[in-house]
């Protein structure tokens, strides 16, 4: 069997072709890696314009309480991430993970209180497993949907101006605002929200409407489609965890200095401390700190230090103390930048450690994250 | 003369000594370079050994050596900007100059036309 006709097409695959794009399979679909003008250019062009993302692939799930009451969905949902869901305004998205008996993370989602329900969007490798994981869980008490939509982030300075053009109550949204509203009669849900580190948007959209909607953005001469190597390349530099390369089951929150996500309610003396799964470990390590942590690191030369290199504490590479999980070149800072584990001994900004490529063992050091400074509209 | 590898290595030879570098296609495969670590002048290979490293925004990839020789000479000018090689991978974005061990080897390689076909 012809390897890429098993894979999923999103709304947009046929937008993409005709734009040009080179196609890549990712988590189970046939996905933009780059267009004509190049992963350098599309980063950048996201940083100093707008850049225009399919991220269809990825789950939109609804977490609906079968009594109708949101605060029901939300008690339900604390269950499974050691999130603050309840406090969640109307309107409002958060950070979060689902996390498992061991204090691991299973994936890493975008949680949102949309009137009486909840509006989660997750990873699309993992989405069949969050599925069931919801099921399985909360499934008693909430209706666990999968939409069928598409979705599409507008990410970059000029994000708001553009997206303005079609709805003009959008500039007064702030970061993880989160509004329903008719794109040109297209009924949608916009959050201000996105992962390249830069102010912007993403929109969930009815399937047949999708491509309506991409390409009346793309229409602006400040919009350019931006594939997945730009995508990452962004994220990385905003410091921004990829599930399944910066935070797996086998790192826990507080390994992945995701603390900031987790509320004063659900730690240690709060309201609803507790009662996710492996919260044991993660409010002792909330306490008390975890042996190992992810930082930023910035190789000294110019050599680019990829993922699963291996961490040294000495030029020689006598003393293995940890391992990139993610590593590139960031088109902004000009330079290589990476994020990987090292033991609380080594995670001092400034400290100077060694990464293993081709044999050669590279100085690099630790740096603090983000590579770049957000430019979320707090 | 121009020769080329299956693996997107082109060849000028001049003389015994090939100007190498990779090819067109290779390039627009490989995306931007952001990285080159070329071979030390005076070291030898052998055909398929590892001569040098690219890195684009995303990836690594070998530059293999198109037959066995010494690197008499390197192109310094794609360490300092490997965009270069994106922007002339066939004139300014050359990597090495290899002296050939056995000259008659590179009859075996693909001239322009076989390279096409192969790529096409």
């Amino acid at each position: 069997m012809d390897d890429t006709a098993a894979l999923k097409k999103t709304p947009l695959h046929a937008l993409h072709l005709s734009l040009g794009a080179r196609m890549v399979p990712f988590a189970g679909y046939d996905m933009p890696v780059q267009y004509p003008a190049g992963v350098m250019k599309e980063h950048l062009h996201t940083r100093s314009e707008a850049g225009l993302f399919d991220v269809s692939h990825m789950g939109q799930i609804i977490v609906k309480a079968k009594s109708g009451s949101y605060e029901d969905a939300a008690l339900a949902l604390e269950s499974l991430v050691p999130v603050d869901i309840l406090g969640l305004a109307e309107g409002r998205q958060r950070y979060g993970f689902f996390t498992d008996d061991t204090g691991g993370i299973l994936d890493d989602l975008m949680i949102t209180h949309v009137d009486d329900h909840l509006f989660v969007v997750v990873n699309a490798a993992c989405k069949e497993a969050d599925l069931a994981h919801l099921q399985a869980n909360i499934g008693d008490q909430c209706d666990i949907t999968l939409l069928n939509r598409a979705l599409i982030a507008l990410q970059g300075p000029r994000a708001v101006e553009v997206l303005a053009e079609l709805w003009a109550d959008v500039a007064a949204m702030k970061f993880m605002d989160v509004r329903h509203c008719r794109l040109h009669d297209i009924s949608c849900l916009v959050s201000r929200s996105g992962y390249s580190g830069e102010d912007g948007f993403e929109i969930s959209v009815p399937v047949d409407k999708a491509e309506d909607v991409a390409m009346r953005l793309l229409e602006h001469p400040d919009v350019q489609a931006i594939g997945l190597g730009a995508r990452d390349s962004l994220r990385l530099e905003a410091g921004l965890c990829l599930y399944g390369n910066d935070i797996d089951t086998t790192t826990s929150p507080v390994e992945a200095v995701l603390e900031w996500a987790m509320q004063k309610a659900r730690r240690g003396n709060g309201a609803r401390a507790g009662g996710f799964p492996g919260s044991g470990r993660i409010l002792s390590e909330l306490e008390n700190g975890a042996s190992r942590r992810r930082v930023g690191l910035k190789p000294e030369g110019k050599a680019p230090v990829r993922g699963h290199a291996k961490l040294y504490a000495d030029a020689e590479g006598k003393v293995e103390i940890g391992e990139v999980t993610s590593g590139g070149f960031g088109p902004s800072v000009e330079g290589p930048v990476a994020m990987g584990y090292v033991p609380v001994s080594h995670s001092a900004v400034g400290t100077l450690v060694y990464a293993e490529v081709r044999g050669k063992f590279l100085p690099v050091s630790v740096s603090t994250l983000p590579f770049v400074t957000p430019t979320y509209k707090r | 003369m121009l020769k080329f590898t299956a693996e997107h290595e082109w060849l000028e030879l001049d003389g015994d000594v090939a100007t190498v570098g990779i090819t067109t296609y290779a390039v627009e495969q490989l995306g931007d370079l952001v990285f080159v670590e070329l071979p030390e002048v005076g070291k030898s290979f052998a055909k398929n050994d590892d001569a040098a490293t690219v890195e684009s925004v995303k990836a690594a990839s070998e530059v293999y050596c198109p037959l066995d020789g010494e690197i008499t000479e390197v192109n310094e000018a794609i360490v300092a900007d490997p965009s270069l090689v994106n922007s002339d991978p066939q004139g300014a974005g050359w990597f090495f100059k290899l002296k050939l061990k056995n000259l008659s080897d590179a009859d075996a390689l693909l001239d322009e036309a076989a390279y096409k076909e192969l790529i096409a």
